[in-house]
């Protein structure tokens, strides 16, 4: 019965969904209320639909309902109870399911919050009716979660191995609040674009929406790498696969969008360019399942395929002319009212961010699409790797990292030589200084010294700002600890802003000392033979075998000591599942704030005789997890209530 | 009216992309079409010998396969026997390599689909890793000067195999 219930479910909320679009839109134009009403009521109905659609396909893979297909691909009978929760969304049709899910939450909060507002919420009720409406017809046509299976094998083909991991119950769930929350700003976008109430209230309307958008995806970002790092064994946490870059995309024009917000809410400016970066956030959301689903551009992400490409194409090219149509339209209302006065001033420091921003995203987008134009255009099949995106993108965030210090601390319109001096002298002698001290300590590579040099001097400035501010607070009696406190509360946009840079900050620390001081080496070592590396004996100790209920497994023990004599055992293993063709790594790591130990057991001798291991030492790559946790801090504050009181 | 080509700009990104819907990332050309194919001498799982040598002045089908590939191997099993029925008699010669498997299952494999063309494991991989497989199953069509014309990644079809071997034989 599931697969019946659950295909009717989700006709009846496409119906629905298209239904609250269009009540919501006609109420909006002819301002009859009774139509808004009845789209919302659309929207609360819509959303208990799926809700109840996804309980029911999370109740047939917990009772391995062999019936619907989707759960006999994705688990067998020895799946555990944990995974076959995360197996929902573990594929294309479960992950869209997830995807309209947060939607219609999404629509239901913005029915919560904005109903009682007329001018543009209603538009933005009938936008995100339609989005939903649009992932209900995929899941009804090319990707349907409940298509029933006859006949009903006696057991399914099992979870895609990779997938087994705690990280798969938070990256998908966080990635996807991040590109669905997108849909609100671009929703009530809009909704300003289609009233000609282009003017603040719809910046204002949606910046909480945006950071929280922007949060969850830097997070799906943060724990893919961190999945990437520990389940795929190559020691690394990025790649600029096509399907890393299909997330990161939006985040750069998101990321653009949050601060040239800032300067449309303070000067009137950039109305155009703000609307223009939340269309094209939108659409590299959904440009990014396009690219991850439609199976276009080759990528390591063995993901499904089908014909859901053509949906989301010809969705993305609705989105797109028909947003920009609307800006096309409204050309006239969009231009700026204030003026760029000074280069020297935060609205320039803010707009050379949003340039390198978009910059770096136009070259993801290029470097991802480049392999289809030169088929397209020349015939010949590249692949375009990771040394053009460093080289283009490497500059372009040291940039953005000396904004970061400057933007937040120089004057608007137009910066004194006092401002300059009061703000920046401290932080340019301290950044400096660290550079010196770093080249002076042996550190050569230029790219590691001016990274971090440019990261002190902006993490200086934050320092400054900071306490300046709470020593204002004691004087005015206040002790250190509640000035702070006090601070923070006050300010907590300015404040949250600059722990979230801060956690960047620490991200960046992260990623340039594991690029620049990371070591590896592999050796083929019989029994009691050891290999050694930066200070660590790894001893190769013997194999042996043991059975999961999903596979079976060779474990690698090694006795691994390092310079201070203290020994640990570290048990690498290679795993084999028998809907795999090629076995899985296990690999095995300690972690610590200078350096990780990373082994990855390779080809081995079935008699046990000898093993081949790879060994990493990943420099201060744990900085990059913690800089997520000051992230998240920060985007909390962020988001807090202001505090209006005295 | 400039302020238009915004939304217009749109338009050669989306036919790029549906440009992709034609092409398939996954299939590499070969660098080896053209080139004299790897010589191999393998002993069948019957015990027999099958070199390219001894083919050689044959038109030969040489084709990867592997008893966990499913479903593409199990699809193209009976396009290989029937093919290589219909044109046995042809100077046409089919031979089955299978790659990464165990031996018992590689056995069922070629009874199940009754197989009578020589078939033989690869041990230690090394001629697959000669022809540059990337994937089972894939098809090197030989001809009969012993040079890769075509490649093949995925399962064969009946006419495929017809019209690429007819090729290979109305040449000398």
């Amino acid at each position: 019965m599931i697969p019946e219930i659950g295909t009717g479910a989700l006709a009846v909320g496409a119906a629905l969904a298209l239904y609250g679009g269009v009540a919501a839109a006609v109420g909006a134009g002819t301002g009859r209320s009774a139509l808004i009403a009845s789209a919302q009521h659309a929207a609360l109905a819509v959303f208990a639909l799926v809700t109840g659609c996804f309980l029911l396909l999370a109740y047939a893979f917990l009772t391995f309902d062999f019936s619907v297909r989707y759960v006999a691909i994705q688990t067998n009978l020895a799946t555990p109870f944990y995974y076959r929760i995360t197996a929902v969304w573990g594929a294309l049709e479960g992950s869209i399911l997830l995807w309209a899910w947060m939607l219609t939450l999404y629509t239901l909060v913005m029915v919560l919050r904005h109903r009682a507002q007329r001018d543009l919420y209603p538009w933005a009720l009938a936008v995100m009716l339609g989005i939903v409406a649009f992932f209900l017809v995929v899941m009804t046509i090319p990707a349907p979660p409940f298509e029933r299976l006859t006949p009903v094998p006696p057991d399914g083909r099992g979870l895609n191995p990779l997938l087994e991991d705690t990280g798969m119950i938070t990256h998908p769930v966080a990635l996807y609040l991040g590109f669905t929350g997108f849909s609100v700003p671009f929703a009530f976008a809009l909704a300003a674009l289609i009233t000609g109430r282009v003017g603040d209230a719809w910046i204002a309307t949606t910046r909480r929406w945006t950071i929280i958008a922007w949060y969850f995806l830097s997070l799906g970002l943060l724990i893919g790498g961190w999945w990437s790092y520990h389940v795929l064994g190559w020691g690394g946490y990025w790649a600029w696969d096509p399907v890393e870059n299909a997330a990161f995309m939006p985040w750069l024009t998101g990321t653009a969008f949050l601060h040239s917000a800032m300067i449309q809410e303070r000067r009137r400016m950039l109305k155009l360019w703000n609307i223009s970066l939340v269309i094209l956030t939108f659409g590299l959301t959904i440009f990014g399942t396009f690219l991850t689903r439609s199976g276009v551009i080759a990528s390591v992400h063995a993901f499904s395929q089908g014909s859901i490409g053509a949906f989301f194409l010809s969705f993305l090219a609705l989105v797109l002319l028909g947003a920009f149509g609307l800006l096309a339209w409204r050309w006239d209302r969009l231009r700026a009212d204030g003026e760029l006065d000074s280069v020297l001033s935060r609205e320039s420091a803010f707009l050379l961010n949003n340039l390198a921003l978009v910059a770096a995203a136009f070259t993801v987008f290029f470097g991802t699409v480049f392999p289809l134009l030169s088929e397209a255009v020349r015939g010949v099949k590249v692949s375009v790797g990771a040394p053009f995106f460093n080289q283009v993108n490497v500059p372009l965030f040291l940039a953005l990292i000396f904004l970061m210090g400057v933007g937040p601390l120089i004057a608007w319109r137009r910066a004194s030589v006092e401002n300059l001096t009061r703000n920046f002298l401290g932080p340019v002698a301290v950044g400096t200084g660290a550079a010196a001290v770093l080249w002076l300590v042996g550190v050569r590579s230029t790219l590691a010294v001016l990274t971090l040099g440019l990261t002190v001097f902006t993490a200086g400035t934050m320092a400054l700002d900071f306490s300046r501010a709470a020593r204002a607070r004691m004087r005015g009696g206040l002790g250190l600890l509640p000035a702070m406190a006090t601070v923070l509360r006050r300010h907590n946009r300015r404040y949250g802003g600059f722990a979230i840079h801060f956690g960047i900050l620490i991200i960046a620390l992260g990623v340039t000392g594991s690029q620049a001081w990371s070591v590896q080496t592999e050796a083929t070592l019989r029994p009691g033979e050891t290999v050694r590396l930066a200070g660590y004996a790894v001893r190769f100790d013997g194999l042996s075998a043991a059975q999961d209920s999903t596979h079976a497994k060779v474990i690698g023990t090694f006795t691994v000591s390092n310079g201070r004599g203290e020994a640990t055992v570290m048990r690498p293993t290679k795993k084999f599942y028998p809907q795999e063709q090629s076995p899985i790594a296990g690999v095995d790591y300690r972690m610590g704030l200078r350096e990780d130990l990373y082994l990855v057991l390779g080809d081995f001798a079935r008699d046990g005789s000898q093993a081949t291991v790879k060994a990493l030492v990943n420099r201060l790559v744990s900085w990059i997890w913690i800089g997520g946790l000051v992230l998240t801090l920060g985007a909390l504050l962020a988001i807090i209530p202001d505090d209006k009181r005295a | 009216m400039w302020k238009w080509l915004i939304p217009l700009s749109v338009l050669p990104v989306v036919v790029l992309l549906a440009y992709g819907f034609r092409t398939n990332p996954r299939e590499i050309p070969s660098p080896l079409i053209g080139r004299a194919a790897a010589p191999f001498a393998l002993r069948s799982f019957d015990g027999a010998p099958v070199s390219l040598e001894s083919l050689k002045g044959r038109v030969v089908v040489l084709n990867f396969w592997a008893s966990w590939c499913y479903p593409a191997c199990y699809e193209e099993a009976p396009v290989l026997e029937r093919s290589w029925r219909a044109f046995r008699d042809r100077d046409v010669a089919v031979v089955g390599v299978a790659i990464q498997d165990k031996e018992e299952s590689a056995r069922k494999f070629i009874r199940d689909f009754s197989f009578s063309f020589p078939n033989a494991p690869d041990p230690g991989g090394k001629v697959s890793i000669d022809y540059g497989v990337y994937g089972v199953p894939e098809t090197f069509f030989i001809d009969r000067a012993g040079r890769i014309r075509r490649k093949h990644a995925g399962a064969l079809t009946d006419e495929l195999f017809r019209t690429e071997v007819e090729k290979l034989l109305r040449e000398s």
